[in-house]
């Protein structure tokens, strides 16, 4: 070990705890802002505009404090662990889900110096989707804890269903990462951001017009890893119950919710900064370096990401529910084959241009 | 201390702060709620009546054998991507590597198709 990973100084230290306090805010306003925005906008206005309905309009002006009213009556509900149930991994479950949705957006970046690591970690997009596959295991675990026929059924069906279609979400990854050439997201958003599509730098190098193919399967895969509409099996309320979730209760189930919709948003930010080029503008029509782009970043990024969550929860109540046997098939003749052709294809068009 | 491990250490701050903060959350909750202790309230839950048999029930061998192609292709991944990101200086080579690679893994997926893994019914 060198002496330079030992350099240790008092004043570093100081500045790094208070550095980790204003990253620590951060990164909860990065969590639950766009959750809640989610949530509010999509859940509840969108859905009910779709369906010819008003939605919540008591609850503050036409219902924006819906939300609060929603987390205050899930505080006042009493907390019930089936006698039967492993205590300890019933209450685990929620921690692995939700804490692993929060370390996501570490590796995402806001603006210029809006990172919350600095470059060293070159793996970041990497390290984001390995992180991503633990809430699996969250899920998995509830179902197993709660020792319900119902939840059992609903975890395994989620379990084959996260692993399945987290493989083409990663391989579509893989597709940006031989684009880029890196796995830094800054660097994607850079190389986005600097490219060229056939000489022509007006609008960069969004990899959504280069990628189309990885980013119609990554945002196929996401609406899976999330359990949302086509592939909401695991879930399925109308037969199991709310699946994993059904012996859950109160602030317990809360957390679980807000999980969801918080990975929808972390899944949203990985898409805008891979596809959609992050918090910045293409390089061609100004200076991406100028200190303003640390306070429009984030609005930027913000927009990017209500584009892809308006997708997902568009898709989310258009589309009828795929059948188990039909989704697993989809994920593994379809979409994995399909993006290993669009790796190969991706590889073969960077080696000859 | 290096950047590289002072990433890490944010990381190790940020699970920490996460996984403190919900314990909060829930503390603060189990001041606010009511408890009112009611034995047929902890049953498990099965359609309204009491549970038959153990919740651990079978499950079907299928998701095990997913979760073995699973693994296969999530090593093949490991290997995919500090190849991707070292492309330019392979160049055809890299690429013809990668192809080899890659049809060897796509035998795999036949394989598991021909056996009729893939198909439920």
């Amino acid at each position: 070990m060198s002496a330079d990973i030992l350099a240790l100084s008092w004043d570093s230290l100081d500045n790094l705890w208070a550095q980790s306090a204003l990253k620590s805010v951060g990164i909860l306003a990065a969590v639950l802002l766009p959750a809640g925005t989610f949530v509010y906008l999509f859940l509840f206005k969108m859905v009910s505009f779709m369906q010819s309905r008003l939605g919540p309009m008591e609850t503050g002006p036409y219902g924006s404090l819906q939300l609060l009213a929603e987390v205050g009556k899930f505080l006042q509900k009493e907390d019930i662990i089936p006698e039967r149930a492993d205590r300890l991994l019933f209450k685990a479950a929620p921690y692995l889900v939700v804490s692993t949705v929060l370390l996501v957006y570490i590796v995402v970046p806001f603006g210029p110096d809006m990172t919350f690591i600095s470059g060293a970690m070159t793996g970041g997009i990497f390290f984001a989707v390995a992180i991503a596959s633990v809430s699996t295991l969250g899920v998995i675990v509830a179902g197993w804890a709660s020792a319900n026929k119902y939840s059992l059924m609903g975890g395994l069906r989620a379990g084959g269903q996260l692993v399945a279609y987290e493989l083409p979400l990663i391989l579509a990854v893989v597709g940006v990462v031989i684009q880029a050439g890196t796995m830094d997201m800054q660097q994607i958003v850079h190389a986005q951001a600097g490219g060229s599509i056939f000489g022509v730098d007006l609008i960069g190098n969004p990899y959504v017009l280069t990628q189309f193919l990885g980013f119609i399967i990554f945002m196929i895969a996401v609406q899976a890893e999330l359990a949302q509409t086509p592939f909401d099996m695991p879930i399925a309320e109308s037969e199991l119950v709310t699946g994993y979730m059904t012996e859950y209760t109160g602030l317990r189930f809360l957390l679980f919710f807000i999980g969801e919709f918080a990975s929808a948003g972390a899944f949203a930010a990985l898409g805008a900064t891979l596809f959609l080029g992050g918090w910045a503008v293409p390089a061609a029509w100004t200076d991406l370096n100028n200190n303003l782009f640390n306070l429009l970043g984030p609005i930027i990024m913000v927009a990017k990401m209500c584009i892809l969550g308006g997708l997902i929860f568009f898709v989310r109540f258009t589309f009828p529910r795929l059948r188990e046997d039909q989704l697993q098939k989809f994920a593994w003749v379809i979409l994995i084959p399909l993006s290993l052709a669009n790796i190969l294809a991706t590889t073969i068009l960077k080696v000859a241009f | 201390m290096s950047e590289f491990l002072r990433d890490y250490l944010t990381v190790a701050i940020f699970a920490a702060v996460a996984v403190g903060l919900l314990a909060l959350v829930l503390g603060l909750g189990s001041l606010i709620r009511p408890q009112r202790v009611q034995k047929d309230k902890y049953l498990t839950y099965e359609s309204g009546v009491d549970p038959v048999g153990d919740g651990w029930a079978e499950s079907p061998i299928r998701y095990y054998v997913f979760a073995l192609l699973f693994v296969m292709f999530d090593v093949e991944v490991v290997f995919i991507f500090p190849w991707a990101t070292r492309l330019e200086l392979y160049g055809w080579f890299g690429a013809i590597e990668m192809l080899v690679f890659i049809v060897i893994l796509s035998l795999g997926i036949l394989y598991a198709w021909r056996k009729k893994v893939l198909q439920w019914l």
